[in-house]
């Protein structure tokens, strides 16, 4: 489908949803419960002129970005141990299938006696995002084509040649994949944890005084504001991602 | 020279796949292998290019290098036909030098294989048979000293099996190279070969060569 034609049915469907969420405000007829879309837009524009609403969310951006970028780093640098030693696998995998059972909430709760409210956030997205790193790595790892491993072996390929020719891409697929699912769990975690914990100037803190105060206005453009955040985390990484795979689409090879 | 000493090899344990199997390459010998189905040719061409270790007995090699055309054309699908070939070749520090000889030997191999063209191609957008010769193309780039070859022009017609078996020794006999030609065909064998060995079943008694 060509490009404009895309865009034009995103936007037809955006007003669509945008257009039941004016119908569904005018149903229940009081703003107070449950405020209309334009009204949610003025208030984040009111919100935008101040400086404290770029502070918040710069804030808010650094807490759940650098929880991404830590699980990034600790996922990829154990999936390469636990690839390259079978038996470390075995004594992470129990350690993983734990913190992906256990609910956001406790640990938000048991960090919040160790640690203190700060850092709440950061650890949060942390422990959210490394299980999905880790395991599509570990996958994407064990899955490579063994026959093109024996290809490499048999033509005596340099290891750095093996990695760049064999294991990145390979691997790719699985990273995608990965990082596509975590930055939307990223974000809901990330203020989840804001709004437990309390740290200071944060979009959590802000969304937990909004309810206080009954202000439903602001927690919707508080609420709007994360979205547009994460929407353009993503659309920023497959940009990212376009840039460095020059290679035609139906060249991917998709996770089996 | 290559030499294979009561080389004895099983996937699993009472179930032998080759026997006390004797074998001598000499350098420059082109050497068909043929044999019923299942009765392990693939198994010592991988015993030989180190991709299997013997249960036991010993596996003598001078041999360097040794390139493997596989059954299949295993080629990486997310690289071109040229970085395929390019893949194989060694590393040289002098980078001038180095790129345009490694661009001669490229050309070189994809001419033999009459597929000059195909370089900027990916391997989904090449058929079966081309991808065969690609593979042949990428032992070619690869040189060394001992070519393995595993029933490689099984998807080729007649005509164009017989036209490239006759390019690769020529090429084989004017670099010096040995190679092992796994087969079914005994024209090719015969086309192709020095000497033919032929490789009993797995259970029968040791196997002996003949010339073709």
């Amino acid at each position: 489908m060509k490009s404009w034609k895309k865009a034009l049915r995103l936007l037809l469907s955006i007003a669509f949803w945008v257009l039941v969420w004016e119908a569904a405000a005018f149903g229940v007829g009081n703003s107070l419960l449950f405020p209309t879309p334009r009204i949610v837009l003025r208030t984040l524009w009111e919100l935008m002129k101040t400086p404290l609403f770029w502070k918040v969310t710069g804030l808010s951006l650094w807490n759940v970005l650098s929880g991404i970028l830590w699980a990034l780093l600790i996922g990829i640098l154990l999936a390469v141990l636990t690839y390259r030693v079978g038996l470390l696998r075995d004594l992470i995998l129990p350690m993983m299938t734990v913190i992906k059972a256990t609910p956001v909430a406790s640990f938000i709760v048991l960090l919040l006696i160790w640690i203190g409210s700060a850092k709440v956030p950061t650890i949060i997205t942390l422990l959210i995002v490394l299980p999905v790193i880790w395991t599509n790595l570990d996958e994407g790892l064990r899955r490579q084509n063994p026959q093109l491993r024996e290809v490499a072996a048999v033509y005596r390929m340099p290891a750095w040649r093996r990695v760049r020719l064999l294991t990145l891409p390979s691997v790719k697929p699985y990273f995608v994949s990965a990082c596509r699912t975590s930055l939307g769990l990223a974000w809901k975690a990330g203020i989840a944890a804001e709004i437990i914990a309390r740290p200071r100037n944060s979009i959590g803190t802000m969304i937990g005084d909004a309810k206080n105060y009954l202000n439903t206005e602001e927690m919707f453009a508080w609420t709007l504001t994360v979205i547009l955040l994460s929407l353009l985390f993503e659309f920023g990484f497959v940009a990212i991602l376009r840039r460095l795979d020059r290679r035609p689409a139906e060249q991917e090879d998709a996770p089996c | 020279m290559l030499k294979l000493n009561n080389l004895c090899f099983s996937y699993t344990p009472g179930k032998p796949v080759l026997q006390n199997l004797c074998l001598e390459l000499a350098d420059g010998e082109l050497l068909a292998v043929m044999g019923p189905s299942g009765c392990g040719k693939s198994t010592l061409l991988n015993l030989i290019a180190g991709l299997l270790k013997p249960t036991s007995g010993t596996l003598e090699s001078d041999s360097r290098r040794t390139s493997y055309v596989f059954q299949e054309p295993r080629l990486f699908p997310w690289l071109t036909v040229e970085q395929n070939l390019r893949a194989v070749l060694p590393h040289k520090t002098d980078a001038a030098d180095s790129a345009a000889a490694n661009a001669a030997s490229i050309a070189d191999a994809l001419a033999l294989v009459e597929l000059p063209d195909a370089g900027r191609l990916y391997p989904s957008e090449l058929s079966g048979g081309m991808k065969t010769r690609i593979s042949l193309a990428r032992a070619v780039v690869y040189g060394g000293d001992l070519m393995l070859l595993d029933e490689p022009f099984a998807a080729l017609n007649e005509e164009l099996r017989a036209d490239l078996l006759r390019r690769l020794k020529t090429r084989l006999k004017e670099k010096g190279t040995s190679a092992i030609l796994v087969t079914h065909q005994r024209e090719d064998a015969e086309a192709f070969a020095d000497r033919i060995f032929r490789l009993p079943p797995a259970t029968a008694a040791p196997a002996g060569s003949s010339a073709p």
